[in-house]
């Protein structure tokens, strides 16, 4: 115990953030379980009002802060190092530093449950409902509300995630081995330097606004009071800001997993190197200038709101790019059904999905019926979802064998991909109909409308098929962990430097970092001790390994 | 878990029949037929590109299956030409979608002209819609008259948080943020009560925030301001007038208005008889419901700021009286 407690080896850090996110994950997702009990029929009364608006305020701020976040940014720590060929992070402190806020600033979160209720004025926290005028505590502890412990719990974990960026900019642009310029990093090191720096952008602008949040409900400022002057908008501008870069954090390293995955069970190089880093490196330059179109219903000016619909729209390309490269990719392989293979397929079509509803809000028009509506909540959990969970599940049936050294069943994975992909698409596609049907967005109860019922019906059965989903896996790395085949160094005769070492790696990675003679080094390596060893090249790409 | 006696409290919605099946596709104004319309071809468009990939991805998964054991496949150099193809091809078909979204937004959505005044101020609450028409100085609450056929100029406030003023089947939505003045434009092409709802989070009873805009020819409209203007009768009967005794001693005017004077914390009660629905069009209005709704308003709503005044059997009978009588 004192061992992981102390530790700043980044892989068991690494291997910490993943944990901890797990155990969010669980709770994120049974409060997402008794959202959909509560609207399963109509004027249904499992939870009250407060109730509902605690659940789904935090499922939000769990998912987004304490299982996206430190699920991808854990996955990036554990990974980095050993495919840059390096022996840990630039700081290994920081890096446990970073980690320790994360579970300490979500327990804060988690501790207001119990000491005055959570927050009920949601993830994205408006003022002035988020103002002490509208949410304030009554509880053992004095008028501090939920929204309190919101704000500077996000404030300890906001700092956690600025430090992993910066310590994972630093890893990369010095610590990659000799030979690895950046023309011949892994794609998962090129998406996750661009997410790194929109963390860095992007993060700050919502720890300040937090702050003044805080002195607004406890120090009497009035940053975003209008009864005091100050400005409601001016708090969506800073979240946005934040907010939608945030989007992009959380899609881009699922990016990443994908760029990596699809070639090695395609058995080709990726298609378009050059072209998937670069659009990857645009979507992070558009992601920041972009942020109003959360607030096309806000009245903004139509000049100010045209510019946003467009910068919106223009991120469509670089992301359509990506999945055309992947797809070329699979062209002219041979394709591998092994379960990560299989999720990244089923990443590719989910996320298109969710890429193609964001269109829909881009187109401005259209945000102004849809916005607000459970159209987005079906947007973006395609998204989050199909795109970064399912990203996730790929990545984790790929490199779970380097990180424990034994495979995950083929055959639970089977049962978890059909099981996720039906019940995603239960759940949430629905959700697209009951937005044109009008339902808005976090509602605890609703009227029996026509077709509603019927659609809230299925979209908590999906719900239910989509957890079990979750316990399939988990099952299924719990009896791999222990009886799972031993996967041995490089089970899936992939390329890139974290195959080279044992698995589990030993603390210090590598005895010796193989040379990088190119992109995929060891592939390389391999032809280069075949034609001194045989003199046997049949050509390149098509050497026989015997 | 923190509202243990919630269960208790349960109310079931009326007034649902109000809605048709796809609000957003049931235009019943030239501004939402343009979104309606708008919305049609961008799913088909969307629907379009998710099939080619699907097809481009069933078709990898069919030719291109391999066995262990199989020799790599030699490697590929991406085509430039293909790479530029496929990043041109979606700049300029959203080019087109984008330039068919700003045709709808100014169909949708035109500036008003300078100093334009509106013909009714629409307010949110929590979690009630305040109207009021600054040309007749009429005052209402939760039901929004409108004349048909023409473009009606509202300015969107708040009075406490954020809130959202939705009406699918005629107008886009707009957000009502305190401190800050918007705008839209109401149309309805007939006659006919159309349901609204609040759109943007704003507090526990935000499920229960529904409005009525209801559209009347000009004459009928004008007949409509004119009696919201006038005074209604004094209380007829015994029971009626110990109600507006009651109304009086429990200080009902704290929050509510009449005739002009009063709080402006809750919804104006001077022609209350004469609405179709209460509690933000959760219930219709009727004796019967405003009795339920006086016995206990946060047993309709819990969280509601309307408190529960205590009121026997007696007091709520003689108050309905006197309520029902407000035409």
């Amino acid at each position: 115990m004192l061992d992981w407690a102390s530790t700043v080896d980044h892989k068991k850090i690494g291997i910490l953030y993943m944990l901890t996110a797990l155990v969010f994950f669980v709770i994120g997702g049974l409060e997402a379980l008794a959202m959909r009990i509560q609207l399963s029929r109509p004027n249904n009364t499992f939870l009250g009002p407060e109730t509902y608006n605690q659940l789904f305020t935090m499922h939000g701020t769990t998912m987004i802060f304490l299982v996206g976040m430190p699920l991808l940014i854990g996955l990036a720590i554990y990974l980095v190092p050993l495919m840059i060929g390096a022996r840990d992070m630039a700081f290994p402190r920081l890096n446990a530093f970073g980690y320790w806020l994360i579970p300490f600033g979500g327990l804060l979160i988690y501790f207001s449950f119990f000491a005055t209720g959570a927050s009920t004025a949601g993830w994205f926290s408006y003022p002035p409902l988020s103002l002490r005028n509208y949410t304030l505590g009554n509880g053992p502890f004095g008028n501090v509300g939920g929204v309190d412990y919101w704000s500077i719990g996000l404030l300890i974990v906001g700092v956690g995630s600025v430090a992993s960026a910066i310590n994972l900019i630093a890893t990369i642009l010095l610590l990659r081995a000799p030979g690895m310029g950046f023309g011949r990093m892994p794609l998962f090191c090129w998406l996750i330097f661009v997410t790194a720096a929109l963390i860095l952008i992007a993060i700050p602008a919502l720890n300040a606004a937090l702050v003044m949040l805080f002195f607004d409900r406890r120090f009497g400022t009035a940053f975003f009071d209008p009864t005091g002057g100050g400005s409601p908008l001016l708090w969506q501008n800073f979240f946005w800001i934040f907010g939608h870069p945030e989007v992009y954090i959380l899609i881009l390293p699922a990016f990443a997993i994908i760029s990596e995955v699809i070639p090695v069970f395609a058995r080709k190089p990726i298609y378009g190197y050059e072209f998937v880093a670069g659009s990857g490196v645009s979507i992070g330059l558009f992601g920041l200038f972009v942020w109003a179109h959360h607030m096309f219903a806000a009245g903004l000016s139509q000049g100010v709101t045209i510019w946003f619909g467009a910068a919106s729209m223009l991120i469509a390309v670089p992301t359509g790019v990506k999945i055309f490269n992947w797809i070329g990719t699979l062209w002219g392989g041979s394709l591998r059904f092994r379960t990560p293979l299989l999720f990244a397929l089923a990443f590719i079509l989910q996320f298109t999905v969710g890429g193609l509803s964001g269109i829909v809000f881009a187109t401005i028009a259209l945000d102004w019926q849809l916005t607000d509506t459970y159209f987005v909540v079906a947007h973006l959990h395609y998204v989050l979802f199909g795109g970064t969970v399912f990203a996730v599940f790929a990545g984790t049936y790929y490199w779970f064998p380097k990180f424990t050294g034994r495979m995950l069943s083929e055959r639970l994975g089977r049962w978890h991909l059909w099981l996720a992909v039906i019940g995603l698409n239960a759940t949430f596609f629905v959700q697209h109909m009951l937005g044109v049907m009008g339902m808005p967005r976090r509602v605890y109860t609703y009227g029996d409308f026509p077709g509603w019922a019927l659609a809230n019906g299925i979209s908590t059965v999906g719900a239910v098929i989509l957890g079990s989903s979750i316990v399939v896996f988990l099952w299924n790395m719990y009896v791999s962990l222990r009886h799972g085949d031993i996967a041995g160094d490089n089970p899936w005769d992939a390329w890139t430097l974290e195959w080279a070492t044992t698995s589990p790696p030993q603390p210090e990675n590598f005895d010796t970092v193989p040379p990088v003679l190119g992109r995929r080094p060891l592939y390389e390596l391999t032809a280069q001790r075949e034609s001194a060893n045989r003199r046997q090249s049949v050509g390149r790409g098509q050497e026989i390994v015997l | 878990m923190l509202e243990p006696n919630w269960a208790a409290a349960a109310v079931v919605w009326q007034l649902t029949e109000l809605q048709g099946l796809l609000p957003v596709f049931e235009p019943a104004s030239p501004e939402a037929r343009a979104l309606s319309e708008l919305l049609f071809w961008v799913s088909i468009l969307c629907a379009a590109i998710l099939l080619l990939v699907g097809v481009l991805i069933v078709d990898a998964v069919i030719r291109y299956r391999g066995r262990e054991g199989d020799l790599d496949p030699p490697a590929k150099t991406a085509s430039y030409k293909v790479e530029i193809a496929w990043t041109a091809a979606p700049v300029v078909l959203l080019a087109i979608i984008f330039g068919f979204t700003l045709r709808t937004m100014g169909l949708v959505n035109p500036d008003p002209p300078r100093n334009a005044t509106p013909e009714v101020v629409i307010r949110g609450h929590q979690w009630w819609w305040e109207a009021t028409y600054p040309a007749s100085g009429v005052v209402t609450a939760n039901e929004i008259h409108i004349p048909v056929g023409r473009m009606v100029l509202a300015r969107i406030e708040s009075a406490d948080v954020v809130h959202d003023f939705w009406a699918a089947n005629l107008a886009r939505k707009i957000d009502m943020i305190p401190g800050r003045e918007n705008f839209v434009w109401l149309q309805a092409d007939t006659a006919g009560t159309y349901l609204g709802r609040c759109a943007e989070y704003c507090g526990t009873q935000h499920a229960h925030m529904h409005f009525l805009v209801i559209a009347q020819e000009d004459s009928t409209f004008a007949a409509w301001q004119a009696s919201q203007l006038e005074r209604p009768a004094a209380p007829s009967g015994t029971l009626a007038t110990q109600g507006l005794a009651i109304f009086s001693e429990k200080a009902c005017l704290s929050c509510h208005s009449f005739g002009g004077t009063g709080g402006n914390a809750a919804p104006d009660l001077t022609h209350l008889a004469s609405r179709r629905t209460i509690a933000a069009a959760t219930l219709t209005n009727t004796p019967a419901n405003l009795a339920r709704w006086l016995r206990n308003p946060g047993a309709i709503k819990p969280g509601a700021t309307m408190p529960n005044f205590q009121l026997h059997d007696g007091e709520i009978a003689a108050l309905v009286a006197y309520l029902s009588g407000l035409r």
